[in-house]
């Protein structure tokens, strides 16, 4: 009995399963934000937020179910910056809430057909410059970030606090003060574009650069003692708008849309008032 | 056992197959081979992980031969101690090294009086690379010292061969399997490295921004360019992979001869009685 030939066709096998494979994954039906709920919403939601709101959502999320009225939902978060949550939405994750940290990244969710209804502007934030608490690098002033030398974090373009950081510079160098090319200068300092925000004040923190720029909630009790903070006036400073949104793809929408309420509320802006955010009045 | 084999096999190759189709399809490769920041990336990771896999053989090598020939107390521990990076999550590693070699690390004070600067740098990516991948080489270096006929060593030693000699023209020929193995575990450990690069080194253009960052960096922006590097990837790695198993099989064929499938019979009694050959050495 000669086996051998049939047993080398053998591992091909698995192949035969893949059409039907494909079929099956190909048919997928989830349930639309529109259609009408004849099953319970899953009593969890799943939101992806921008690392700056880390602290204030995971304090959002403790108080929204203990407030009388709320569904008793659990909350399953991704933070990151939000330009990677945005590319993770557009890739197919599976989120009922989206909370960006500018309105560049919900934007473009928008146009890619991913967000339900109208976003929501839950708070606004400040950028600041950062330094080691040591600060070997001796920095008294934002007119030392051009310092030859000087090792500056920041992260891409696409990250909102980069976009933001940028745009900060941009209006400093059109004023006298800084003078023309002092943005150039300053980003020919950078040594390293972290993830986000939370990276390049870990780096900061770390003592590894000698400078980042971050928003003013960023620089939370626990890493303050670790960093001197500079302040970086109104006329050069940005307000970033934090837009929230549902997704199209939300399973637990009506859930979503109480929590954004609960988010805009005067319960829910003062948690982000006690975590450095500027609220919305 | 050919069913279970076949779905490994569709699992490892789907996903590759998978990439160089959705590269191709997007016409994403031409352009991203014009690129600054591909080509960039592509050298200092090939730049990297070579500078990696060198100081995996040259420092590597006499850590294995040490752990394989010489008894000392604490080697057990010595040898675990090696291979603990192999299964410390990159992210641990990251910090690790961030905590030896940074600013405020148990060494920072000591680089920064003799004004070296390690983070952000080329240094910091070959560092974390040599961190996560040397162990792989150490680990298969020293089964394969360990596995050399010491008979065939003391042989050539008897017929005039000075230590250093014998251990070039026997020794390390005989283990040469083991320290190709490992030396290509190493090398694509070192090319692959993330996490560990991103938090110790940073992610810079040109300067510390490898392969592995590139992509993760373009995915935001760019998912063609994501894709074509993850496909020069894959042809790089099955690239190097190709030569070398091309040039182990090469070797091997010159000793044994080619392989042939030979399962055990059904019917034991088939099996044919063993036969003295002549000319074997008997190892001890």
């Amino acid at each position: 009995m000669n086996r051998r030939p049939l047993l080398r066709l053998a591992p091909a096998l698995p192949l035969l399963g893949l059409p039907p494979l494909l079929v099956a994954c190909g048919g997928e039906g989830g349930s639309a934000a529109g259609a009408p709920q004849t099953t319970p919403e899953p009593k969890e939601l799943v939101a992806l937020v921008a690392s700056s709101l880390t602290d204030a959502f995971a304090e959002l999320a403790e108080a929204f179910p203990r407030q009388p009225g709320n569904p008793a939902v659990t909350f399953s978060f991704s933070f990151g910056a939000s330009s990677q949550l945005r590319t993770q939405l557009e890739q197919g994750a599976p989120a009922d809430l989206f909370a960006s940290a500018d309105t560049a990244q919900m934007d473009a969710a928008t146009k890619a057909g991913l967000i339900e209804g109208t976003p929501r502007v839950l708070a606004r934030n400040r950028l600041v410059l950062i330094v080691p608490r040591e600060n070997r690098a001796g920095v008294s002033g934002l007119a030392d970030l051009a310092k030859p030398g000087l090792k500056l974090v920041t992260t891409a373009r696409e990250v909102p606090v980069g976009s933001y950081t940028r745009e900060t510079l941009q209006k400093m160098a059109a004023d006298p003060a800084f003078g023309a090319g002092f943005d150039r200068r300053v980003l020919d300092n950078v040594v390293s574009e972290e993830a986000n925000v939370r990276q390049v004040v870990t780096k900061v923190q770390l003592g590894e650069a000698d400078a980042g720029i971050a928003y003013a909630s960023d620089v939370t009790p626990r890493i303050a003692s670790d960093v001197k903070v500079f302040d970086i006036p109104e006329k050069f400073n940005v307000v970033a708008e934090y837009p929230i949104a549902i997704t199209k793809r939300a399973k637990a929408p009506a859930s979503a849309r109480r929590f954004v309420e609960y988010v805009l509320s005067p319960a829910g802006q003062t948690i982000l008032k006690r975590n450095g955010f500027i609220p919305l009045s | 056992m050919a069913l279970a084999a076949g779905a490994v096999v569709l699992l490892l190759c789907l996903p590759l197959v998978a990439i160089v189709w959705r590269t191709l399809q997007a016409g994403a490769l031409l352009p991203a081979l014009g690129s600054a920041t591909v080509l960039a990336a592509l050298r200092l990771s090939l730049i990297t992980s070579a500078v990696s896999l060198a100081l995996a053989l040259l420092l590597g090598t006499p850590l294995a031969y040490v752990l394989a020939r010489v008894p000392f107390r604490g080697r057990g521990l010595m040898e675990a101690l090696v291979e603990i990076p192999i299964v410390l999550p990159p992210a641990v590693a990251g910090i690790a090294l961030l905590m030896a070699f940074g600013r405020r690390g148990l060494l920072g004070p000591v680089l920064d009086a003799a004004g070296v600067s390690v983070a952000f740098t080329p240094a910091a990516v070959v560092l974390a690379q040599s961190f996560v991948a040397i162990p792989f080489y150490v680990r298969s270096a020293r089964a394969g010292f360990a596995g050399v006929n010491r008979e065939l060593e003391r042989t050539a030693y008897t017929l005039g061969s000075s230590p250093l000699a014998t251990f070039w023209r026997v020794t390390v020929p005989l283990a040469f399997p083991a320290l190709l193995a490992g030396a290509v575990l190493c090398w694509a450990r070192a090319l692959g490295e993330f996490g560990a690069t991103i938090m110790f080194a940073g992610s810079f253009r040109g300067r510390t921004q490898t392969m592995p960052l590139a992509i993760y960096a373009a995915m935001e922006t760019d998912l063609g360019a994501a894709l074509a590097l993850g496909t020069l990837l894959v042809v790089v790695s099955a690239l190097v992979l190709g030569i070398v198993h091309l040039a182990a099989r090469r070797r091997e064929a010159a000793a044994v001869g080619t392989e042939e499938w030979d399962p055990l019979p059904s019917d034991p009694a088939a099996i044919p009685a063993p036969v003295a050959s002549a000319g074997r050495i008997v190892g001890r």
